[in-house]
């Protein structure tokens, strides 16, 4: 089946050349029939070369496809294992669920068909990054993801918010990709070479643990960008200005679980270096609890899920620095599956609602929308962590296993304990404002259910949401067995053994969740003036958490600020005296000098013609007299 | 034999004419004629002094200069008529574009 793994980039990558080249000529729908097919055409490849896995007894292989620069170990290959092979099922897998959900929520778009070429484009780059085998090819994905991103996140370039908030996505995930190509380079200068296989087997004798810690945060700062960690997440929330299946794709599913993937994927280099994992793991920690503190005064619905994905990646983050990988890569799973659902539930309520984000002005929609909101219920108790839903296994995990590990990492399981409960709360608060209660619309608003192109992905990854975390529950460990042969040369973290110890921890995150659930129940399940007040008496925390803590304020004071100062004197006192000044000044002389001279030219033959006798006459009486 | 100096003395002549033809008339055919001639001016002088010297050079350099007067009447007769289509006049004083 390797033989074809190929496939699994090429064919996205056709299919957005295709509708580059092609896409305007097709009609409305068809344009996204095509890129959803190609995207599912690659998820059956990747599926058929995944058999092998999941009957267990193969081993991972490495692909070359075509020699680039292979003295530094920079191929096109291919690495199929496990890991790569879980990550390619997720975003092939969700990734078709969502280009099918966007052909109902583009329906109308001018550039229809252009949104599905950056979609298939996007599906291409994100293959390419996790079927890397080696840091190069990584490397090369990751930043043509981050191109989709800029480009969908900007999608909608003639309004106002969009443009300047794909440049922020940008600029920020390349203070990141700084942090990562450093890295890139200590690694090279170590190994000599960029090629998974030749570091990590190596990378037990040759690198010392200093070295190690270095390249470990360096790469902590490259992931922090691209998923959204502190300090780095700023860009993330802004992204939501794209339509919502780009970010229920790429800024929840996929692309900002790049991070997480390149953690893991690294762990090797991880496994020599214990400070790096505690960073990695208390940033995580703190991300988690930070963002989730932010997303529970947030009223743009879009905006909840956006701080809520960067709790959740926080979450990831705790489990890959804890060095539980499968738990860190389990959670990544389930949360594609509940929040793409999320996002994409909250596509169709904006959908039906003509564009309207703000919750206050929603309420009651279940009984017009009751698939979305029977599904979007699933996903909030899915994220909230309440059993049997997919959410609670792998967060239940994540925890279990920073509680075992324990010293500092005690303090980072109480955080996440803590996160557990205020998530069950945001989250239950959005559903309720959103599909509970009084409407509070606008005038002109006649909300409807979506069409069945968009609840069916709904109900497909509700199903998933519902029954994901069976694959891996205490007492049935399929994706561990699944996922072992990728962590061989690591020692994983595992949650503590025994059923009571089990119970007792479960118990806890459970209480949490539902203590989340019953609050946020009770609050706004109230009048509106009710949970105003409700909302009220917490001030002034809650105008901070609404206005997230005003970092973006300080970054423009502290960073933006001085950064547009230095850039002004550089163009103003800098650049234009003195540079342009020379360049200026050269061609100021060239013209008085050739002003000078015009006059020589008359335009008439005849003058030109007494020149010329005149200099001959000169010429003959000068040879004459020097004869 | 009549001395060469005559010849000379006859080719200043023809020179001079062309000379002052060029410079004083506004037609530019006739600026061409006056070209030529002191072109064949030229020429005259060569052949005399290649026979006065007894030197083969000479006539064999006024073939070269008639080939390539050849070449430069028909480069020059073509930009006249066309300058003369488009503008309907030949006088050179009109064509003073290139005025600095």
């Amino acid at each position: 089946m390797t033989d074809s793994l190929w496939l699994i980039i090429a064919l996205p990558l056709a299919g957005a050349v295709f509708l580059h080249l092609f896409g305007r000529y097709l009609k409305e729908p068809l344009a996204g029939w095509v890129a959803s097919t190609a995207v599912a055409g690659s998820f059956a490849v990747a599926l058929a070369a995944a058999m092998p896995f999941i009957q267990g007894g193969e081993h991972s292989q490495t692909v070359l496809l075509w020699e680039w620069m292979p003295a530094i170990g920079a191929n096109l290959e291919i690495l199929w294992d496990p890991l790569s092979a879980l990550m390619v099922l997720i975003v092939t897998g969700v990734g078709a669920l969502i280009h099918v959900f966007a052909i109902g929520y583009m329906h109308g778009d001018e550039r229809f068909a252009r949104f599905f070429t950056y979609l298939n484009l996007f599906a291409a780059s994100m293959l390419t990054l996790v079927l890397a085998g080696n840091y190069a090819m990584l490397f090369l994905g990751w930043e043509l993801v981050g191109l989709c991103s800029y480009l969908l996140i900007g999608f909608w370039y003639f309004k106002t918010a969009p443009p300047p908030a794909a440049k922020k996505a940008f600029v920020v995930n390349r203070i990141g990709d700084f942090g990562f190509m450093v890295g890139l380079m200590v690694v090279f200068t170590t190994f000599g070479t960029l090629s998974y296989a030749g570091i990590f087997e190596r990378a037990g004798g040759e690198l010392t643990t200093g070295m190690a810690t270095l390249v470990g945060l360096l790469f902590l700062v490259g992931a922090a960008g691209k998923s959204a960690q502190i300090p780095l997440y700023v860009w993330l929330p802004d992204a939501m200005e794209g339509p919502t299946p780009v970010s229920a794709l790429i800024h929840a599913a996929t692309m900002v679980t790049a991070g997480v993937y390149l953690i893991a994927r690294s762990a090797a280099i991880y496994e020599l270096a214990p400070a790096a994992q505690v960073t990695v793991a208390t940033v995580g920690a703190l991300t988690a609890l930070w963002a989730a503190s932010i997303a529970v005064a947030q009223r743009d619905i879009k905006k909840v899920l956006a701080y809520s994905t960067i709790s959740q990646l926080g979450y990831m983050f705790l489990a890959v620095g804890t060095t539980a990988y499968v738990a860190g890569i389990f959670h990544l799973m389930t949360h594609a599956f509940f929040k793409a659902l999320l996002f994409l539930g909250a596509g169709s309520v904006i959908h039906a609602m003509s564009d309207e984000q703000d919750m206050h002005k929603m309420g009651g929609l279940r009984k017009v929308m009751p698939v979305t909101a029977t599904t979007m219920g699933l996903a909030t108790l899915a994220i909230a962590g309440i059993p049997p839903l997919a959410g609670f296994w792998s967060k239940d995990e994540i925890l279990g296993a920073s509680f075992q590990r324990g010293g500092w990492f005690s303090v980072l399981w109480v955080i996440g304990l803590l996160t557990a409960l205020i998530t069950a709360f945001y989250m239950t608060r959005q559903w309720v404002l959103v599909f509970l209660g009084e409407p509070r619309w606008d005038e002109g608003k006649h909300p409807h259910e979506s069409p069945a192109v968009m609840t069916v992905p709904l109900m497909v990854l509700g199903l998933l949401s519902v029954v994901g975390g069976l694959v891996n529950t205490p007492a049935r460990q399929a994706l561990e067995h699944f996922l072992e042969p990728a962590f061989e040369i690591v020692t994983l973290q595992h949650p503590p053994e025994g059923v009571g110890m089990f119970v007792l921890l479960a118990g806890l995150s459970v209480v949490a969740g539902l203590a989340g659930v019953a609050a946020a129940f009770l609050a706004y399940r109230q009048p509106r003036e009710a949970w105003e007040a409700f909302e009220h008496g917490f001030e002034p925390l809650w105008g901070t958490w609404e206005q997230a803590y005003h970092v973006d304020d300080i970054y423009g004071r502290v960073i933006v600020a001085p950064g547009r100062r230095a850039a002004e004197a550089a163009a103003f006192s800098v650049d234009l005296p003195v540079i342009d000044g020379a360049v200026n000044g050269a061609a100021y002389v060239v013209r008085r000098l050739g002003e000078w001279a015009r006059p020589l030219q008359t335009g008439f033959v005849r003058n030109y013609g007494a020149l010329l006798l005149a200099g001959a006459v000169t010429v003959v009486i000068w040879l004459v007299a020097s004869a | 034999m009549v001395d060469a100096g005559w010849y000379m003395a006859l080719a200043a002549a023809i020179f001079f004419i062309g000379v002052v033809g060029l410079l004083l008339r506004r037609n530019a055919l006739v600026m061409f004629m006056c070209i030529e001639l002191m072109l064949n001016a030229v020429n005259l002088t060569m052949i005399s002094a290649g026979r006065a010297l007894n030197d083969i050079n000479g006539q064999v350099a006024v073939f070269f200069i008639l080939v390539v007067a050849a070449a430069e009447v028909v480069v020059g007769l073509a930009i006249i008529v066309s300058i003369f289509r488009l503008r309907s006049t030949a006088s050179v004083d009109d064509l003073s574009e290139l005025r600095g």
